[in-house]
């Protein structure tokens, strides 16, 4: 990564709290992570594993930038006083371009089909990143659909494995219904029953564990249509422009 | 081999024919012929770490003279560097176990040894067990630890029994448990804790994890383990070797382990040597000597390339082997394995990069993903049917699992694929095609209409591949 030329003499302008980000000056409170201040200054840097209000993950790795010319998730690297943060770079469009087609070729994604097309996050931060063809060999995975539960539809085939819901479960709902299992290619989502059945679990379709889902994988029953295609939430902005983070940072759940 | 945790060695086709009788037989493996089972240490350079060994309790003794401080100043002295790849300072680490404040501290001796082609700690383990557990005791006077770990790899459960018995020893001469050695207020005790056999759990926020029942995911540094480690407190994680060489320090002082080895890597270093040599085995050298030196110890030929500290380490090829492993310019964990011109690199990386996908923890996007995609296409060129766009995109996965995975298993992985493309562009270049073939074969996506039609003749097939 090469740094911009440019960014030594504006580094210079930052206060005693802020980090410049493509050269523009971002404040931070003490403890944030580069991440959550980008956000809650209302500037984006894509992300599908983090959510205001839980924890840092750094699984997605989308939200890779490079600070100070070395390459960190911004979601687990602390803010401090005169970082140098380069997010807009082609280096970095390209991989992160080529990690959302990781994601898309691991499982089955086909979004003409998916109820959740137009809110999917990982469908929406594909659009940012200007991505239009998987480019990697389809991995096209035998994978399970969990529509056991008489609310709730959990579509492995959909799922990124990125945690949140696992977090959202334990750390908001007080309840411990998902967990991480297997490894490598074979990492999958684990339902907490005894059955491994999302009937079986404590789960409600009120929880935010289901509704944090980026994806399409954890989805209500016989609501997928209701807003029609096309006005959806990413049908009428790009994700980019979406304030729903930073609107959260401010509430946490 | 492992059966029902029996270590079966020196795998023959001999021994594997006896073996299947004995299956046959129904021969329950307790009767199985003992030699069957035997591992030996196989020493064959014995230096500073491999020799004459303290006696139980006589590094713990003068570590305990030099006071808490003095002996961890000792440890800075001696510039000590962890011997499990990482190379960190070992007296930082103890430092800021030490200032970090906690209700309790634990000192952790990570035996997590799963790089392939090393088996240094197993010998140590094995052989030098009392010298294992002091530098665990000297760790827990110098950070003021209470409680110790040994998290054992798995597939070394046959050494837990020995093991046991050395703590067991060990308690009885007052060497664990209340008040050691007479002093009052130093109250340490060790347990074992057997791993079940991920790669990853050798990182030590992994290791972490696991030994608190959860799954072996590496975590989010800083915190470092020393600052927030097992249950959340202040732990210390060093690798069997480093607490050997604490003992070691501890017994014969700083200044005679910085008599050895060169200015940034101070003292003496255990190699496994494996592979394409007439005497592989452990060869122990301060730090700073040659490749060429140790291929002519093990009495190696025609030496192609030798892969210096496993597959996450690097590949020298023999235009490199007036290179020395220190810290200075080849850091290594221990691994040497060596390949003779007999030997094709490509299979070489191809098995390494088997190694990666499977052990992959599944927990980022590049190495979960990128492992794979690698290992498709590293299949693919072998099978002939890659292209330069395929070795292209080999480059291209390798910098985005080097640049971008969440810890050292992928960026190792990205790492290996990288140097072996750099290294040996021939072996790569003799099995491409030179003309564009597809990712996928066409006429293998036709093999279920042709079942589906029970027609095989030679108009449902076709032929676009070479």
């Amino acid at each position: 990564m090469k740094p911009l030329a440019n960014v030594t003499s504006e580094a210079s302008d930052t206060g005693p709290s802020s980090f410049t980000l493509d050269g523009q000056a971002i404040d931070f409170a003490a403890g944030e992570t580069i991440l959550q201040a980008v956000i809650r200054a209302g500037q984006y840097i894509a992300h599908l594993c983090w959510h205001p209000g839980y924890p840092a993950q750094g699984a997605c790795r989308l939200c890779t930038v490079s600070v100070d010319g070395r390459m960190a998730s911004a979601c687990t690297v602390q803010a401090q006083a005169g970082q140098m943060v380069q997010s807009r770079t082609d280096a970095l469009h390209s991989l992160r371009r080529s990690l959302l087609q990781m994601l898309f070729v691991e499982g089955n994604h086909f979004c003409p089909s998916c109820e959740k097309s137009g809110n999917c996050r990982l469908q929406a931060s594909a659009y940012e990143a200007g991505m239009t063809e998987p480019h990697f060999e389809e991995f096209y995975p035998q994978r399970r659909v969990d529509a056991s539960h008489p609310d709730i539809l959990l579509d492995h085939n959909r799922c990124i494995l990125c945690g949140l819901c696992v977090q959202a479960s334990q750390l908001f709902d007080n309840k411990d219904d998902f967990a991480m299992g297997g490894h490598g290619t074979q990492t999958n989502l684990l339902v907490n029953s005894i059955s491994g059945l999302l009937q079986d679990s404590s789960i409600a379709v009120t929880d935010h564990a289901m509704q944090i889902c980026p994806v399409g994988a954890l989805m209500a029953k016989r609501q997928g249509f209701l807003t029609p295609i096309g006005q959806r939430r990413y049908d009428l902005h790009p994700i980019s422009q979406d304030r729903e983070d930073s609107d959260e940072l401010r509430t946490p759940p | 081999l492992i059966n029902h945790q029996r270590v079966v060695t020196k795998l023959t086709t001999e021994r594997i024919a006896q073996m299947a009788v004995l299956i046959e037989q129904a021969v329950p493996l307790e009767l199985w012929p003992s030699s069957w089972s035997a591992v030996n240490d196989n020493i064959q350079h014995a230096g500073a770490l491999l020799g004459t060994q303290p006696a139980p309790g006589v590094a713990l003794a003068a570590a305990m003279a030099r006071q808490p401080q003095g002996m961890l100043d000792e440890i800075k002295q001696a510039n000590l560097r962890g011997c499990g790849g990482a190379g960190y300072a070992t007296a930082s680490k103890w430092q800021l176990c030490r200032d970090t404040p906690g209700q309790a501290r634990y000192v952790v001796c990570n035996a997590d040894e799963g790089e392939p082609g090393t088996f240094k700690d197993r010998v140590l383990l094995a052989s030098f067990a009392d010298t294992v557990f002091e530098g665990m005791s000297i760790a827990a006077w110098a950070t003021g630890a209470q409680h110790g770990l040994l998290y054992l790899r798995g597939e070394y459960c046959f050494l837990l029994a020995p093991l046991q018995a050395v703590l067991q020893h060990r308690r009885q001469q007052g060497l664990l448990g209340k008040s050691i050695l007479g002093q009052p207020g130093f109250d340490f005790d060790i347990q074992i804790h057997v791993g079940a056999g991920a790669y990853v759990c050798g990182e030590e926020s992994a290791l972490i994890e696991s030994l608190q029942g959860r799954r072996g995911t590496p975590g989010i540094r800083p915190p470092y383990p020393a600052q927030r480690g097992y249950l959340g407190l202040p732990t210390v994680v060093n690798n069997v070797e480093t607490l050997c060489a604490v003992s070691h320090i501890a017994w014969r002082g700083a200044r005679w382990w910085t008599g050895m080895g060169t200015a940034q890597s101070s003292g003496s270093k255990i190699h496994s040597i494996s592979g394409d040599c007439a005497r592989p085995g452990l060869y122990e050298y301060a730090y700073g000597t040659s490749v060429q030196h140790m291929l002519l110890d093990c009495g190696a030929q025609c030496t192609q390339a030798v892969q210096i500290g496993g597959p996450s380490g690097v590949c020298v090829s023999a235009s490199e082997f007036a290179r020395s492993i220190c810290f200075e310019d080849l850091a290594s964990a221990g691994a040497f394995m060596v390949f003779d011109e007999s030997r094709d690199m490509f299979e070489v990386a191809r098995s390494f990069a088997q190694f990666f996908a499977h052990e992959s923890c599944g927990f980022c996007t590049p190495c979960r993903v990128g492992s794979e995609l690698v290992l498709r296409q590293l299949d693919k060129i072998q099978r002939g049917h890659g292209g330069n766009q395929d070795l292209a995109q080999l480059s291209q996965l390798g910098q985005i699992m080097q640049s971008s995975s969440h810890c050292g298993l992928g960026a190792s992985a990205g790492g290996m694929l990288q140097n072996s493309i750099s290294k040996f562009p021939l072996s790569y270049q003799r099995r491409l095609s030179r003309h564009f073939v597809p990712g996928f074969d066409l006429d293998a996506e036709l093999s279920q209409a042709r079942l589906a039609g029970a027609r095989h003749v030679a108009a449902t097939h076709l032929q676009t591949l070479p």
